[in-house]
């Protein structure tokens, strides 16, 4: 057994960890852009709820991943606060990541609609036809896009603080593997 | 590892604000963006769904939990039955479904939930199909045989002429004026509403899609179609002076009259462009001599109150399309689907927060 903390992520968390950033601020930006356009709503709409899926999917399995795998430690000098504040944003993160593909699909469940993934796949109802549960989850889901996206920005912030500012290896322990940490 | 590494050349590291002015602008950056996407910042007055329906809103006064438009209707069901003519356009399921369940609602044009029926030029019909693949078909028809305005800028203009003057309560005729001046498209839809005669029932009126759709068979191929429900009711004209002495509720009261004695029937017939005929724009009606062909027929056997009926708490999106049946690029057939989205949010919000008594047939709490 190594006891010794690892100063990397693993390859797994690393690959889910770029892929779903693209992939959520995709879907972030898809959103928005969707509820808004006039024109675009019907093509975007297509996207969003099989890449919503798939946020789903990847997420369940990156929680599984990080549950499993000890992630490296925060530098001892970071201040406590800021320490706290990583580990909220990065639960807050994963409750949002579980949470909104799993409010889509209840919402459109209670507002009646079919769950269209692509072409005749469709995922069943998991909510039944309800106008307070869609109000409900229609409000939610909108207010915890924004509440997503202004965690995503801090974290990004916070990431490139670390790169550009503090220079203390946090971003280089998601940005690579241990292979070329040479300085170790 | 420490905090600060030291520079290459081995003097104490410069504190520059760069770096955070960096990530400032990265951040206010991607903000800027994302506010631009949801259409907050960026070019005043874009025309986004929510304004659209702020639009329509405008027009009429608050309904809690009533559809923004054809605000007025009762929900109905029956079933619908393709034929084969139908199956060898579309490989959709209810094309080949014996006897698919249907979920419809009769409406009137307008605002009020309260309108008088028979004063309605504009009648309505739509649909939900679900056919036992688990896919769904949802239609939204009219009585006008094409749409009044080519394209969204021109529906807008045409939805904002009709918001009355706070000085009159009344739209600006001079407004409605300059719209019809502009657009032919609105001048022949004009004549269509002074000039067509009016039915005496929701059940011996056509309806029609006005949108173009594809329907792709089997083979893959792609036909472009408007579709229309043509009634097998006899037409009965209603003339002026008899809609004047209908009751408030006469649409309404006689379909439960009718339905009393049978079931109503519509043919679904399709009609099929020729080369040049216009597929994006509905307000280009397809000349009377097109190819024609009857795919299927519909059966309503009951009728509800929109209150308390199946039909309330739907969404009859045009663009619900089962495989087998695909959008045009019609730009204002892309709209109806936000807008609908918006205006349903915003009704369901209303009666799931109880401030829609009337819409839903609740004694309101006091």
């Amino acid at each position: 057994m190594n006891s010794r903390p690892p100063a990397h992520f693993n390859l797994l968390a690393r690959v889910l960890h770029w892929s779903m950033a693209v992939l959520i601020l995709t879907m972030l930006f898809v959103g928005v852009t969707m509820v808004a356009s006039l024109t675009l709503r019907p093509m975007l709409i297509e996207l969003h709820r099989p890449i919503g899926i798939a946020i789903l999917l990847l997420a369940l399995l990156r929680l599984g991943n990080r549950l499993t795998h000890r992630p490296p430690p925060l530098p001892a000098d970071l201040p406590a606060i800021q320490k706290s504040a990583a580990r909220a944003s990065h639960w807050v993160l994963y409750a949002l990541m579980l949470s909104m593909p799993l409010i889509g699909w209840g919402m459109l469940s209670a507002g009646g609609y079919p769950i269209v993934m692509f072409g005749s796949v469709s995922l069943p109802a998991i909510l039944p036809h309800s106008p307070t549960l869609f109000a409900l989850l229609r409000g939610a889901h909108g207010l915890l896009a924004y509440l997503l996206f202004a965690t995503v920005l801090l974290h990004l912030s916070a990431a490139l603080y670390h790169a550009w500012v503090r220079r203390d290896g946090v971003f280089a322990s998601m940005a690579r593997g241990p292979g070329r940490d040479a300085n170790r | 590892m420490t905090s600060q590494m030291p520079t290459p050349d081995g003097r104490p590291p410069r504190r520059s604000l760069l770096p955070l002015a960096a990530i400032g602008l990265i951040a206010l950056g991607g903000a800027a963006a994302f506010a631009w996407a949801a259409g907050w910042i960026g070019s005043s007055g874009r025309l986004t769904s929510q304004r659209f329906v702020d639009t329509i809103e405008a027009t009429g006064a608050d309904h809690p939990g009533f559809r923004r438009a054809h605000s007025k209707g009762v929900c109905v069901s029956g079933s619908f039955q393709g034929t084969a003519e139908g199956v060898a356009l579309s490989s959709a399921r209810a094309f080949s479904q014996a006897a698919v369940p249907v979920l419809g609602r009769m409406s009137i044009g307008g605002g009020d939930p309260h309108g008088a029926d028979a004063a309605a030029r504009v009648r309505s019909m739509a649909l939900l199909i679900r056919t036992d693949d688990g896919q769904q078909w949802r239609m939204a028809m009219n009585s006008f045989p094409f749409f009044g305005a080519p394209t969204l800028e021109a529906f807008l203009e045409q939805t904002r002429a009709g918001i009355p003057d706070p000085a009159t309560g009344k739209p600006d005729p001079a407004k409605m004026a300059a719209f019809l001046a502009r657009y032919p498209q609105a001048r022949r839809f004009q004549a269509w509403a002074e000039s067509a005669r009016w039915s005496d029932s929701w059940a011996n009126t056509a309806y029609n899609g006005v949108h173009t759709f594809h329907f792709i068979n089997t083979n893959g191929e792609r036909q472009p179609v408007r579709w229309s429900m043509r009634p097998q009711a006899p037409f009965v004209e209603m003339d002026k002076a008899k809609r004047e002495q209908a009751s408030a509720d006469y649409l309404a009261e006689e379909l439960d009259r009718r339905l009393a004695t049978g079931p109503l029937r519509w043919d679904m017939v399709v009609t099929l462009p020729d080369a040049g005929d216009a597929l994006d724009d509905p307000s280009q009606p397809w000349p009377e001599t097109r190819r024609q062909v009857t795919v299927g027929t519909l059966s309503f056997e009951q009728a509800q109150p929109q209150a308390t009926g199946p039909c309330r708490d739907v969404n009859f999106d045009p663009l619900i399309l089962p495989t087998g049946i695909a959008a045009s690029d019609d730009p204002i057939l892309a709209a109806r689907s936000g807008v609908y989205a918006q205006s349903f949010f915003r009704r369901e919000r209303e009666i799931a927060s109880g401030k829609a008594s009337d819409a839903t047939d609740q004694e309101a709490s006091p």
